[in-house]
């Protein structure tokens, strides 16, 4: 093939020899002599360079000659969707305090507050033995639930694993009802017979309450590609965690979900622990946001400690989704402060870790202290609302205490839909 | 009556359906431009369309979670497996998700969606490609479990599960697609639920299913050279069992044998066995009998594959036995 380039202008454009020596040892994490790209403006390029140049030729934005490419490889080897998709994503607008208005700050607080409180008393109720079985607290998280919520309409579904209490009441599901599941009533959302893992609200577009890791991915991706297929203008919202982040499902949902750009926005929930193993010891990569690259998703981590950040993220999240652009990926560095479920030794992490996240990054606390300092509430009105919240959950609680168990006529029904109508 | 086989009855199935309802769509590995990795689907994407007509990658637990989620969205998906094997990829979408879903939401969500794809051995390819998953859905509450040997079932059988509110398992086998049968020119289904009766006896009730029908409808012709009458029942569906047409076939001829193609463990023969003790055992002549699989992985070679699989012969020396 004729060469229609010099090798020295490639090498120029990329800062001379020195800098591009340094770039490309970083680049590849070995060491790489000066001199030896020097000497590469009379003797060439050698391919096995070649790739790792063009991906700093695009990163600086210099021409890539057509003949340049190593044999086998053609531009779109290096311009893929991730890049394209990225760029722009990142010509987007961030959207910045302004859009958060008192009203929403306000929301916020309460409605964290109200989920926190909520499964504190959920917690005493499983300590008083009258909530039996699996059951995953939200304590520390809320930032995540209430803004991603507030960024969303009531025509999106949202579908998330088992710890999906706050999810559902995020989406309007009634807490009484909820109450009544964990205590196995006739009153609960499932008739009692889902439990703390397995509750649904399709009224409200909940779609679940999946008690097995990351298998809600596909599930959400389906009701992603239903919209699509329908023309609808709705999008998924799908929750899952870091250890859920391994299941093979979840990059079979990626792949789909861009392949068909279907409108998703895949929130990870990273709290650090699947369980009882840290994110470290479970994911090769645990740049989270970024496991979409190779599927053309674009993604971000956010501060899921903080619902504004929460909320400003997911904002642009949706708009990029409604725009058509397909999927995007959301990670939210987040903590969870108790156990991964009821009964958990709590050895893989210390107290003081635990201590420092709750009086360093507490979402409510951090709320609390923004309220006040812009003077939209003050202590008293503060306490009045959590005063409210406890009692309104308290009598919600003693109702459902003493709501009656479930029928045993419920045993056989539902197995099957005799309904073929629909 | 014309005569279809097999494979066209059941696209005519899928086609017909999804002429009726625009929520109903087609998904699964190679089902579009490929047309079917054994041509079921011949024809369905020019009429279709891409968009009904859904190819996927190949990600079985993928897919079948998207169709779930698809049903939940409102839709109808039929997802075809290029074989029920490479369904066990997908089996906890199918078990945990599809079968579970309506009792955990205390009937709040309902899954209407069909899976299906070809079931069983074929020809010499291996325990891989050669599973018989029949048993394994009887197992499973919420599902429905369809097992249809000739064409004109295969197409009502299949309308019904498309228009059924629940998850259904549509097992099909590759050895009987390229089958003919006479399929009625009427627009008909055919109920979930009953049996067949394929042949009308006296002297033995012979039960099976899929294309175990066949082999029992032969060893029914070698047994009628005996002066043996068979009644030959084709279980067509085996969750819900229709266990009253084989109790009621019992109680006239008073012996038993079970055919299956999968394994004898915990099999289709063993349930029928134990409804036929509880529910008429008086009536017995003789030990209620039952043939299957051998107890092995399916093996390649054609000499050792034969030997595993029921036949005609196997078929008749059992029943033999039994006077």
């Amino acid at each position: 093939m004729k060469q229609d380039f010099d090798f020295s202008s490639i090498i120029d454009d990329l800062g001379g020899g020195r800098l591009l020596a340094k770039n490309l040892s970083q680049f590849t994490n070995t060491v790489l002599n000066e001199k030896t790209v020097y000497s590469w403006k009379q003797q060439g390029i050698p391919d096995k360079w070649k790739p790792s140049i063009i991906k700093l030729l695009i990163k600086v934005g210099a021409n890539i000659p057509n003949n340049f490419m190593p044999p086998g490889m053609n531009i779109n080897n290096f311009q893929d969707n991730f890049s394209k998709n990225t760029e722009l994503l990142n010509k987007y607008d961030n959207f910045d305090d302004s859009d958060v208005s008192k009203k929403q700050l306000q929301l916020f607080y309460e409605k964290m507050l109200y989920l926190r409180r909520f499964e504190e008393r959920v917690g005493q109720l499983y300590g008083l033995g009258l909530i039996g079985g699996f059951c995953h607290l939200y304590i520390g998280q809320e930032a995540v639930s209430v803004g991603m919520e507030a960024a969303i309409n009531k025509d999106d579904s949202v579908i998330t694993g088992y710890r999906c209490h706050a999810h559902l009441i995020s989406r309007g599901a009634s807490p009484y009802k909820l109450l009544c599941e964990l205590m196995g009533k006739g009153d609960g959302i499932s008739k009692g017979k889902g439990g703390s893992m397995h509750m649904f609200d399709p009224k409200n577009n909940f779609w679940g309450g999946h008690g097995i890791v990351g298998a809600q991915v596909p599930i959400g991706t389906g009701i992603a590609f239903a919209s699509k297929y329908l023309d609808k203008s709705s999008l998924s919202l799908i929750y899952f965690g870091d250890g859920a982040a391994n299941q093979g499902q979840v990059y079979e949902s990626y792949n789909m979900a861009s392949l068909w750009r279907l409108p998703i926005i895949f929130c990870i929930e990273n709290n650090q622990y699947g369980m009882g193993t840290s994110i470290k010891r479970a994911s090769a990569g645990t740049d989270l946001s970024k496991h979409g690259e190779s599927f053309g998703i674009p993604g971000y981590a956010v501060n899921g400690m903080n619902p504004i950040s929460v909320y400003l993220a997911a904002l642009k999240a949706v708009k990029w989704v409604r725009d058509g652009n397909g999927p995007i990926i959301l990670e939210m560095k987040t903590y969870r402060y108790r156990g991964h479920s009821m009964s958990d030794p709590a050895k893989y992490r210390t107290r003081e870790e635990v201590q420092k996240m709750r009086e360093e990054q507490d979402p409510i606390e951090f709320i609390k202290k923004k309220l006040i300092d812009l003077e939209i509430y003050n202590e008293d009105k503060l306490k009045s609302i959590d005063d409210k919240i406890r009692s309104e959950i308290s009598g919600l609680a003693e109702k459902a205490t003493n709501s009656i168990s479930t029928s045993e006529k419920y045993l056989y029904t539902d197995v099957l839909s005799e309904n073929y109508d629909e | 009556m014309s005569k279809f086989p097999v494979r066209t009855a059941i696209r005519d199935a899928i086609a017909e359906e999804m002429r009726l309802n625009p929520n109903v769509f087609l998904i699964g590995e190679e089902v579009g431009e490929y047309e079917g990795a054994y041509k079921v689907s011949q024809g369905l994407i020019s009429e279709f369309g891409n968009h009904r007509i859904v190819d996927t990658p190949i990600t079985e637990a993928g897919f079948t979670g998207l169709a779930v989620g698809a049903s939940m969205g409102g839709l109808r998906p039929i997802v075809e497996f290029m074989t029920w094997n490479f369904a066990f990829q997908a089996i906890d979408q199918i078990i945990n998700s599809a079968a579970k879903t309506y009792y955990m939401s205390g009937g709040l969500i309902n899954i209407p969606i069909v899976f299906r794809g070809p079931n069983g051995s074929a020809l010499q390819v291996a325990a891989q490609h050669s599973h018989d998953l029949s048993a394994l859905f009887t197992n499973i509450p919420g599902l429905k479990v369809l097992a249809p040997y000739d064409s004109a079932d295969a197409k009502g059988l299949l309308k019904s599960a498309i228009r059924d509110p629940n998850p259904v398992i549509f097992l099909e086998n590759e050895l009987l697609y390229n089958e003919v049968f006479e399929v009625p020119e009427i627009d008909y289904s055919i109920p979930i639920g009953s049996a067949n009766i394929k042949k009308l006896g006296s002297d033995i009730t012979i039960t099976s299913f899929s294309r175990g029908v066949h082999a029992a409808l032969k060893a029914a012709e070698l047994l009628e050279k005996e002066n043996i009458s068979a009644e030959v029942i084709d279980l067509r569906t085996l969750r819900p069992l229709d266990t009253n047409t084989i109790i009621k076939s019992v109680k006239k001829t008073n012996r038993i044998v079970s055919v299956e193609e999968g394994w004898m463990s915990s099999g289709i023969g063993a349930e029928i066995i134990s409804e036929v003790s509880s529910k008429a055992f008086d009536y017995l002549d003789a030990p209620p009998e039952r043939i299957a699989a051998l107890d092995v992985p399916l093996p390649y070679a054609s000499n050792l594959e034969k030997l595993c699989i029921p036949d005609q012969d196997s078929i008749f020396k059992l029943c033999m036995t039994l006077f």
